[in-house]
C-alpha cells in the first residue's frame, strides 16, 4: 500500500471516529453522574436534522451545530424531567426518547431528504495542508479537532476541578452526596443536558463532516456504538478516544471494501456489519478484564428519590 | 400550592390499569396541539391516527394484520423485561427467525405436505431463539450488557438479511431483484375469516397471549421470572437461578420474536424481501410497556398501536400526514406512560407553602 | 451575658410528622459549651430524625432550633456546617472509589487546593491521633478506618458542635475506647458533642447529660453517671424490663449441623473470603457468631444457606448428610432454614404480597407446588398462619412486604422460616433496625425453636444480643472464626480482642 493510501485511510478513521467519540464523552459524563442515557442514538438524529435544516435555511454551520446541540439538550431534558423528576425507569426512557428522535427526525428531515448540505472543512488555511503528511495534521474537518480537545477537556473537568468531583460523588453515592449537601438531582440534571449538547454536536458531524444529506435513520446505530464505547473505555476519557478510532478503523473497512479487491474474501455486507460485530466482541473482551464491572460509576441507572 | 409525592403503601392496581388509557387519552390531546404548532393538522392527524381506524369497520382486518406481530413480540419482551432481562434486539430475532423459517421455505418450495408449515414455524422460532442465545451466553459467561449486544446484532442481522437475499436466497426467476421465492400454498398462512386478510398468525397471536399469562400466572416458572426481576439476591436466597432465567426470558422472547417473523414472512409479506424489518421488533418495545408488561396487556397494546399504525397509512392519504409523525405519537404514549408510573406508586398531595417553610 | 452559660444548641417544642407517624413530638433540650451530651433511645425513638433536623438534612414541621442563644433556621447541612455544627453519621456518606483525600475535599464546602487540603488533614489527625493515608482508596480501608474519615473531615471545620450518630455500633471496644479519648479531646477544647447511642454504659462512661427519647417525645433528662444501666433503659423502653424465658438446665442434643474447614473464595471486587471456618452446633443449642461488621458474616451466611456453594460437599453437613455442594433448594429440603441480614429484596421481595414470599422459601417444604403450578391458597393459609403465630401487623396475606413496618416485616420472615420446623437455621442481624418489643419476640422464638431441637445459628454485630440469647459463641475476624466458647463466662476483653483481629491486621488486606 502506498502511503497515500495510508494517509487517506488514516484520514476517513478520524472522520468516522469523531461523531462516536463526541457523543460517546458526553454520555460518559452522564453515566459517571449516575445516568444511564439510551437515547444517544436519538438525540444524535435531532441534532443531524437540526443541522440540515438550519445550515440549508441560513448557511451558517456555527448556528447549525450550536441550535443541533440545543435541540438535543432538549430532548436529553425530556429524558430528565421523567428519569430525575419523575424517577421513571431509564432504560426504557432512553429507549423511548430514541423512538421520539427518530420519529421527529423522520418528520422534521423530509423536506430536506436528498438535498447537499455544504460540508464545514479544516479549521487552519489550506495552505497548511497541501502535503499529504501535513495533511494528516491541519487537514480534518473541524469537528476531529474539536472532539480531541473535548478529550482532554472532560478529563480535566472530571479528575482536576471541584465541580467534576461532586459529579463523580453523586454517580458514586447519590445518598451520601444528597447527605452531605449537595443537589444530586440538580446535578445529574446539567450532565444529562451536557450529554445531550454533545450527542447533538455528533449529530452534526454526519451532514457536515460525513455524508452530505439527510436521510432518515442517518446515525446508523452510532450512537449505540457510543454507548458501548464508554463500557469499553471504563469511563476514562483518553481510553475513549482510543475506543473511538478504533471502532473509526472498523467503519471504514466498508468503504474500502467497494473499491480495493483485497476484502473480496468476504461478501460486503460483513464488512458492512463489522462494526457492529467488533463492538460485541469488545465487550466479550473487556469483560475478561477484572476491572471490568466494578469501574462502572456504583450509582449507574439507579433512580435517587430524597427523603424527607 | 405546591404539590408533595407521598409514597403510597401498597402500588395502586387500579392506577396500574388506568395510566396506560391515561397515556393514549394524553397523547391525542398534546399530540393534536404538537402537529398544529409544528403546522400540520392536528385536529385532523390525531382523528385520522385514533380514531379512523376503528370507526371504519373495513379497517378492522388491517388491525389484525398489524397487531399480530406486535403482540406476539411484546409478550416475548414483556416476560424478558419482568425478568429484568433487556432484550431490545427483538427485531433482530425477528429477521432471523424469518431467515431461518424462509430457509426451509426454499427447500421445501417444490413440496406438498401439512407438516411443511409447522416445520417452517419451527424453524423461525429456533432462529430466532438462536439469535438471542447470543447474547444470553455473554451475559451468563461473560456479564455483558445485553441492551448493547441485542442492537448490535440487529443491526448485523438486517446486513445478514441483505447478503442471503442478494445471493443464496435469491430467486432465480426475480429478475435481479434481491428476493427470495413466493411460498407455495402449503407454506402460506390460511386465512381464517373468509372474505378478509386475516390469517392464522392473528389466531396465533392471541394463543400466544393466553398460553403466556397462565403459565406467567399459575406456574413456578412465572414467579422464577418475577422474583428474578424483582430481587436477584431474594430470588438466590428462594433458590431460583438468576443464569437460568436469563437463559430461559432470553429464548423465549428471541423465540417468539422469530415465530413472529416467520408468520410475517409465511403471512402478509409472503416471501422474504429488501423491506422486511418494518420495526416491529423496536415498536413491540413499546407495546410491551403499554401493556404493563402483562400478556393480557400485550393484546391490548397492541391493538391499540396497531391502531395508530392503520390510522398512519390512512392519515397518509387523507390529510397528507407523513408516516413518521405515527412514530412520534408511539413514542409520546410510552413517554407519558412512564411519567405516569410514578402515580402508581405515589400520591400527589398539595401543600400550603406555609407547612413547608416552618 | 456570659458566654459560656449561654447553651450552644437549644430546641423548643420541635415537632415532625411523616406519614402515619409523628416521628418527634415537641422535643426540647439544650447543650452546653464543651458538653458530652446523649440522646438515648430504642431504634425508632426519633433520634435520627431528630439529629437530621439540627443538621439541616431534614425540616421541623414546628418548633424552634436556637444557636448560641439566636434563632435560626438550618436549611441545609451547608448551613449547619457554617454555624459550627459537623456530624458523624451511622452510616457513613463515604465513596468506595475514591481516596480519602477526595472523600474529605467533598465535605468541605469551601474550595481548598488539594495541597493545602492534605497539610491540614495530615495536621488535624497529628493533634488527636487519627492516623491514616489521604491517598488510599476508601475500598481498601476498615470500618474503623472509614469513620476516622468521617471524624477528620467533620474536624476540619473546627466544629463547636459535633454529633455523633451511634458512632460505636462498627467498632471494636477498643476502636470504642480509642474514640472516646479524642471525643473527651474535643470536649476539654470546648466542642460540645451530641452523642446518640442505645448502648448504656457507653453513655455512663462518657457523657455528662443524657436526654432520652421514647415513641418521638422527650421522657426525661438526666445525669447518666448517677443513673444505673437499668432505670435509663427502663426511660427508653418504657415500664418494666421483659426478660427472656430460657428454660433452665437444657441438655444439648446430637450434632445436626457440621462445619468442616469451610473456605470460599470472595464474591466481588470487595468480598471477603473465608478461611477454614470450622464449628459444630447441636440439637437445642443457639450459637452465636460476632464480629464487627463485614469480616465475612454475609459471605458466612451465604455459604451455608446455598446461595453460594463450596466445592467440597463435606465441608457442610446438615444430620450427618453433606450439603455443601446442594444449592439453596436441596438444602432446604434437607431441613436448613436461613434469614439473612437484609430484609428488602433478600429475606423478602417487597413488591410481593406476603402470601408470594412465603413461596419464596417455603414452596418445596410445605407443598405449595403441584406440577409447576403453585397452589396459591396454601401459601394464602400459611401466611395467614405466620401472620397470626408471630402477631405480625398487617392488613392480611394480600398487603405487600414493602408495606410492612421493619420489625413486622423481620417477625413475619422468621415467622416464615421457623414454622417450617427446620432442623437448622441461620439468622443474621435478627433484630437489626427493629423496636425492643418485637425484638423480644424475635428472641424469644429462636429460643423456642432451638428448645424443640433444632440448631440455631445467630449472626450479629450485637455483642449484648449475642451474650444474652446464646449457648456457644465465637469471633469472625477477615473471614476466619476463632475457636468456639461458652457464653457463661466468657471474657469481653478477649471476645474484644478477637473482633479486633487477634490474626493481626494483615489477615485483612493480604488476601
Amino acid at each position: 500500500m502506498s502511503s497515500d493510501i495510508v494517509i487517506a485511510i488514516l484520514m476517513t478513521m478520524a472522520g468516522a471516529a469523531t461523531p462516536i467519540l463526541l457523543a460517546a464523552l458526553g454520555e460518559l459524563v452522564v453515566e459517571k453522574s449516575g445516568v444511564l442515557n439510551l437515547g444517544v442514538e436519538g438525540m444524535m438524529l435531532v441534532g443531524a436534522v437540526i443541522t440540515v435544516a438550519v445550515t440549508l435555511t441560513t448557511g451558517n454551520h456555527l448556528l447549525a451545530v450550536a441550535c443541533a446541540a440545543a435541540a438535543a439538550a432538549l430532548a436529553a431534558l425530556i429524558f430528565g424531567v421523567l428519569t430525575l423528576t419523575l424517577s421513571a425507569n431509564q432504560v426504557a426512557t432512553g429507549l423511548a426518547l430514541t423512538i421520539l428522535g427518530t420519529g421527529f427526525s423522520a418528520l422534521f428531515g423530509r423536506p430536506y431528504t436528498g438535498k447537499s448540505v455544504p460540508t464545514v472543512g479544516s479549521p487552519f488555511p489550506a495552505e497548511l495542508a497541501t502535503d499529504p503528511v501535513w495533511r494528516l495534521l491541519f487537514g480534518h474537518s473541524v469537528f476531529v479537532y474539536l472532539a480531541l480537545i473535548m478529550v482532554v477537556a472532560v478529563w480535566w473537568f472530571l479528575q482536576r476541578t471541584r465541580s467534576g468531583l461532586i459529579l463523580r460523588a453523586v454517580g458514586e453515592n447519590d445518598l451520601s452526596a444528597h447527605s452531605m449537601g449537595y443537589s444530586v438531582i440538580g446535578v445529574r440534571y446539567a450532565a444529562v443536558a451536557f450529554g445531550g449538547a454533545m450527542a447533538g454536536i455528533a449529530g452534526a458531524c454526519f451532514p457536515l463532516a460525513l455524508t452530505p444529506q439527510w436521510v432518515e435513520r442517518l446515525t446508523t446505530g452510532k450512537g449505540w456504538i457510543a454507548l458501548a464505547l464508554v463500557v469499553f473505555a471504563a469511563w476514562r476519557p483518553f481510553r475513549l478516544a482510543a475506543g473511538a478510532y478504533f471502532f473509526g478503523l472498523m467503519m471504514i473497512f466498508e468503504v474500502y471494501a467497494k473499491s480495493s479487491s483485497s476484502f473480496r474474501v468476504l461478501p460486503s455486507e460483513f464488512w458492512a456489519a463489522l462494526p457492529y460485530l467488533a463492538t460485541v466482541v469488545v465487550l466479550v473482551l473487556i469483560s475478561l478484564r477484572r476491572e471490568g464491572s466494578s469501574s462502572a460509576p456504583a450509582c449507574l441507572g439507579k433512580p435517587f428519590i430524597a427523603a424527607g | 400550592m405546591q404539590f408533595r409525592l407521598e409514597k403510597r403503601q401498597e402500588p395502586s392496581k387500579l392506577l396500574q390499569v388506568l395510566t396506560p388509557i391515561g397515556a393514549v387519552l394524553v397523547t391525542m390531546v398534546l399530540g393534536g396541539i404538537i402537529f398544529t404548532l409544528l403546522g400540520y393538522d392536528g385536529l385532523g392527524a390525531v382523528r385520522e391516527i385514533f380514531l379512523s381506524p376503528l370507526l371504519n369497520a373495513y379497517k378492522w382486518q388491517d388491525l389484525a394484520v398489524k397487531a399480530a406481530p406486535l403482540i406476539i413480540i411484546a409478550v416475548g419482551l414483556s416476560i424478558a423485561y419482568r425478568a429484568n432481562v433487556w432484550n431490545i434486539g427483538a427485531e433482530g430475532q425477528y429477521i432471523v427467525g424469518a431467515i431461518a423459517g424462509t430457509g426451509v421455505g426454499i427447500l421445501t418450495n417444490d413440496m406438498t405436505g401439512w407438516w411443511i408449515m409447522p416445520l417452517m414455524m419451527l424453524a423461525g422460532v429456533a432462529g430466532g431463539a438462536a439469535y438471542a442465545a447470543v447474547p444470553a451466553l455473554l451475559r451468563v459467561r461473560f456479564r455483558v450488557n445485553e441492551i448493547l449486544t441485542t442492537l448490535m446484532l440487529t443491526y448485523a442481522s438486517v446486513y445478514l438479511l441483505n447478503y442471503l437475499l442478494a445471493g443464496p436466497f435469491k430467486s432465480p426467476t426475480s429478475m435481479g431483484q434481491p428476493q427470495t421465492v413466493m411460498f407455495s400454498a402449503d407454506q402460506s398462512l390460511p386465512y381464517i375469516i373468509p372474505g378478509t386478510i386475516v390469517q392464522l398468525n392473528a389466531l396465533l397471536a392471541v394463543i400466544v397471549a393466553l398460553v403466556a399469562w397462565l403459565v406467567f400466572s399459575r406456574f413456578v416458572f412465572g414467579f422464577q421470572v418475577r422474583v428474578v426481576g424483582a430481587a436477584p439476591h431474594a430470588a438466590r436466597y428462594g433458590g431460583f437461578s438468576a443464569d437460568r432465567t436469563v437463559w430461559l426470558a432470553m429464548l423465549i422472547s428471541g423465540g417468539l420474536a422469530g415465530f413472529a417473523g416467520i408468520l410475517e414472512a409465511m403471512g402478509p409479506v409472503g416471501r422474504l424481501i429488501l423491506q422486511f424489518p418494518a420495526g416491529y421488533g423496536f415498536t413491540a418495545i413499546i407495546v410491551a410497556f403499554l401493556g404493563r408488561l402483562h400478556p393480557l396487556g400485550a393484546v391490548l397494546a397492541g391493538l391499540m398501536v396497531a391502531i395508530t399504525f392503520v390510522g398512519g397509512e390512512m392519515a397518509q392519504i387523507t390529510i397528507q400526514l407523513p408516516f413518521a409523525a405515527v412514530g412520534i405519537f408511539q413514542a409520546m404514549m410510552l413517554f407519558l406512560l412512564l411519567a405516569s408510573d410514578i402515580l402508581v406508586r405515589y400520591r400527589v398531595r398539595s401543600v400550603r407553602r406555609a407547612e413547608i417553610a416552618t | 451575658m456570659d458566654i459560656s452559660l449561654t447553651p450552644r444548641l437549644q430546641l423548643h417544642g420541635i415537632t415532625k410528622r411523616f406519614p402515619g407517624v409523628l416521628a418527634n413530638d415537641n422535643v426540647g433540650f439544650s447543650v452546653l459549651p464543651g458538653e458530652i451530651h446523649a440522646l438515648l433511645g430504642e431504634n425508632g425513638a426519633g433520634k435520627s430524625t431528630l439529629v437530621k433536623m439540627i443538621y439541616g438534612i431534614m425540616q421541623p414541621d414546628a418548633g424552634e432550633i436556637r444557636w448560641n442563644g439566636q434563632p435560626v433556621v438550618i436549611h441545609n447541612p451547608k448551613a449547619a456546617r457554617k454555624l459550627g455544627i459537623g456530624m458523624v453519621f451511622q452510616h457513613f456518606s463515604l465513596f468506595e472509589a475514591m481516596t480519602v483525600l477526595e472523600n474529605i475535599a467533598l465535605g468541605m464546602d469551601a474550595k481548598i487546593p488539594a495541597r493545602e487540603l492534605e497539610a491540614r488533614i495530615r495536621q488535624v489527625m497529628d493533634q488527636y491521633g487519627l492516623h491514616l493515608d489521604p491517598h488510599r482508596t476508601v475500598s481498601t480501608l476498615s470500618v474503623g478506618e472509614r469513620q476516622r474519615i468521617e471524624i477528620v473531615r467533620a474536624l476540619l471545620l473546627k466544629p463547636t458542635l459535633l454529633i455523633m450518630d451511634e458512632p460505636t455500633s462498627v467498632l471494636t471496644p477498643q476502636e470504642v475506647e480509642q474514640l472516646f479519648v479524642v471525643l473527651r479531646q474535643l470536649a476539654r477544647e470546648g466542642c460540645s458533642i451530641l452523642y446518640i447511642s442505645h448502648k448504656l454504659h457507653e453513655i455512663k462512661a462518657l457523657c455528662e447529660t443524657a436526654t432520652i427519647l421514647r415513641g418521638g417525645r422527650l421522657v426525661d433528662t438526666c445525669d447518666p453517671r448517677v443513673e444505673t444501666s437499668r432505670s435509663m433503659a427502663e426511660k427508653m423502653i418504657g415500664g418494666g424490663l421483659k426478660d427472656i424465658k430460657k428454660p433452665a438446665g437444657r441438655t444439648l442434643g446430637a450434632e445436626r449441623l457440621v462445619v468442616n474447614r469451610l473456605s470460599l473464595p470472595g464474591a466481588g471486587p470487595f468480598g471477603i473470603p473465608l478461611h477454614d471456618v470450622t464449628f459444630t452446633v447441636r440439637a437445642g443449642e443457639i450459637f452465636g457468631i460476632a464480629g464487627v461488621a463485614g469480616n465475612g458474616q454475609n459471605a458466612l451466611l451465604l455459604a451455608l444457606s446455598g446461595e453460594e456453594l463450596s466445592r467440597h460437599p463435606e465441608a457442610i453437613s446438615i444430620d450427618g448428610a453433606p450439603v455443601g455442594g446442594l444449592p439453596a433448594k436441596q438444602r432446604r429440603l434437607k431441613g436448613l432454614a436461613s434469614v439473612p441480614e437484609e430484609r428488602n429484596g433478600h429475606a423478602a421481595v417487597p413488591e410481593f404480597t406476603l402470601a408470594d414470599n412465603t413461596v419464596l422459601t417455603a414452596r418445596d417444604r410445605l407443598g405449595m407446588v403441584s406440577a409447576g403450578m403453585i397452589k396459591s391458597s396454601s401459601a394464602r393459609t400459611y401466611a395467614g398462619e405466620v401472620i397470626t403465630a408471630f402477631a405480625v401487623k398487617a392488613l392480611g396475606p394480600g398487603s405487600t412486604a414493602g408495606s410492612l413496618s421493619g420489625g413486622n416485616l423481620q417477625k413475619y420472615i422468621m415467622g416464615r422460616e421457623i414454622l417450617q420446623k427446620p432442623s437448622v437455621l441461620v439468622v443474621s442481624q435478627p433484630t437489626w433496625g427493629v423496636d425492643a418489643g418485637a425484638a423480644a419476640a424475635i428472641h424469644q422464638a429462636i429460643i423456642d425453636l432451638a428448645a424443640a431441637g433444632s440448631a440455631v445459628v445467630v449472626i450479629s454485630q450485637d455483642l449484648d444480643e449475642l451474650l444474652s440469647l446464646c449457648d456457644t459463641l465465637a469471633v469472625i475476624n477477615g473471614g476466619r472464626l476463632s475457636k468456639p466458647m461458652q457464653v457463661e463466662g466468657a471474657d469481653i476483653e478477649e471476645i474484644g480482642l478477637l473482633m479486633g483481629g487477634i490474626h493481626g491486621e494483615g489477615a485483612v488486606h493480604a488476601v
